[in-house]
């Protein structure tokens, strides 16, 4: 079981890495979407620090979720998922491990540029803990939820808009816990109580989403 | 205890016979109910000592709030009962019940913001109940969108399915963030008005409106299901009889 677990996210690290692209380009659309804020809203220091957790968290889901469109797509294409249904391994398990690696690679990168592009918005160095803190806590529940989607999206031709509509109302309590934490700290108002909301919705996904996407994959691959 | 019945329910031919049976007294009980309650909310109960006579659209506006919540729980207990017993009517309950139940959000939330216009000053404010609703509304479209994308009626069933369980795991986490969120970002400028412990002369109006929503509830979702059902068993032997019968019966 951790051996297969372990051997599918060295094969997605692999796959990852021979298309960097695909990596870079969530990424560079998290940058250019923190970019067009301060153009769209004026670039008075004082505004755009108030309302930096909010855009640095409104970006950071925009980008998970553009980077889950094709996240089965390819497996979907070339039969891997019907394998991996047929397989004697639990689909579940299979499925957590796909993700882990995607958020890996895209999640990760994301929580590393995050404290640049919060900076360049004004946010104090002070608030940068708090910010590595409940992105890295947050990002693996998008990509977690956003896979579900994906999961469902998956046999569909034009599923991106879809993928959308599905899966932001469900990101709202990651929003207002990863944004309201960054505020608070911004405020000077303790954080725990947001980081560890955060932390047992980030358990809470990994114990159960599992099995939704795995249903998901079921219904696409059976079509 | 005896399953029978649960099982039967799974045959399409004997739900269109229950349900060409029940249908009339239900929709007779909704018309009643609905007649009398709006009658009697709207004409003789007493005013509100606060509000005036603007608070009587809680005879629409609350009702159909309740209706918004219950058809989504209901979306979500139809999925697993067609996913874990493979039944083909919860599919098609589930299907023909998400418009229903975005129609009663979208009722609620155009009632209530006309509410609030005389009792706030203002049609919208970004208060916790206001914005869990409207996320609600947002989750129903996300299954009708989802229904309607997938173009295999089996597997875009099981998708609602899939989708519906996963919303409902996810309203009260999302209910109370929104909570959290109104609390801490929001000074309560506008909260919303204390309500007085009601009388019964203004309460039991509200009851037989409730009861009546839900009549006409299932009303029209048996009718929407009934033609469902002939839909996809259009071309089984008993949809035939039944339609050669209806023209001899026209003849």
């Amino acid at each position: 079981m951790g051996r297969v677990f372990v051997s599918l996210i060295v094969r997605e690290a692999r796959l990852l890495c021979r298309r960097p692209a695909e990596l870079a380009n969530p990424l560079v659309f998290f940058a250019i979407v923190i970019a067009l804020f301060p153009l769209a809203i004026g670039p008075q220091t004082s505004l755009l620090q108030s309302l930096s957790p909010g855009l640095i968290w409104m970006a950071a889901l925009l980008a998970v979720l553009l980077s889950l469109d094709d996240l089965f797509r390819s497996d979907f294409e070339d039969g891997s998922l019907e394998q991996w249904v047929l397989s004697c391994h639990p689909l579940s398990v299979l499925a957590l491990a796909k993700v882990a690696a995607h958020w890996l690679f895209s999640g990760l990168a994301l929580v590393v540029i995050a404290p640049v592009l919060a900076l360049m918005l004004g946010l104090p160095g002070r608030c940068l803990p708090v910010l590595l803190g409940s992105l890295l806590l947050g990002t693996p529940v998008l990509s977690l939820l956003g896979a579900v989607g994906a999961a469902l999206t998956v046999g569909l031709k034009r599923g991106g808009v879809l993928l959308a509509l599905l899966i932001l109302p469900l990101y709202i309590p990651v929003l207002i816990l990863g944004s309201g934490a960054l505020q608070a700290n911004l405020q000077g108002l303790p954080v725990a109580g947001h980081l560890l909301w955060l932390a047992s919705l980030a358990v809470l996904a990994v114990t159960l989403t599992p099995f939704a996407i795995a249903a998901g994959l079921r219904i696409s691959v059976g079509e | 205890m005896n399953w029978t019945w649960f099982h039967k329910l799974g045959s399409p031919k004997w739900f269109y016979e229950i349900s060409g049976r029940l249908l009339p007294g239900l929709s007779i009980a909704a018309a009643v109910l609905l007649v009398v309650g709006t009658l009697w909310g709207l004409a003789f109960a007493p005013p509100d000592y606060q509000q005036g006579n603007s608070f009587r659209i809680i005879y629409i506006h609350v009702p159909a709030a309740f209706l918004a919540q219950s058809i989504y729980v209901m979306l979500a207990a139809t999925g697993i009962v067609g996913l874990v017993w493979k039944m083909k009517l919860a599919d098609v309950a589930l299907q023909q019940a998400a418009p229903i139940g975005a129609w009663m959000t979208a009722i609620a939330l155009i009632t209530g913001s006309i509410w609030g216009r005389p009792t706030w000053g203002t049609y919208w404010v970004w208060d916790a109940r206001l914005t869990s609703m409207l996320i609600l509304l947002f989750l129903y479209f996300g299954v009708i969108a989802l229904g309607q994308a997938i173009s295999n009626r089996d597997s875009a069933a099981k998708a609602c399915a899939v989708l519906a369980i996963v919303g409902v795991v996810n309203i009260p986490i999302i209910k109370y963030s929104v909570d959290w969120w109104n609390t801490l970002h929001q000074p309560a400028t506008f909260s919303i008005v204390e309500k007085p412990a009601m009388p019964a002369e203004m309460w039991l109006p509200l009851l037989v409106m409730v009861l009546g929503f839900y009549c006409f509830f299932a009303a029209v979702l048996l009718v929407r299901m009934r033609l469902d059902v002939l839909h996809r068993e259009a071309r089984s032997s008993w949809v035939k009889a039944l339609v050669a019968a209806r023209v001899g019966e026209g003849r």
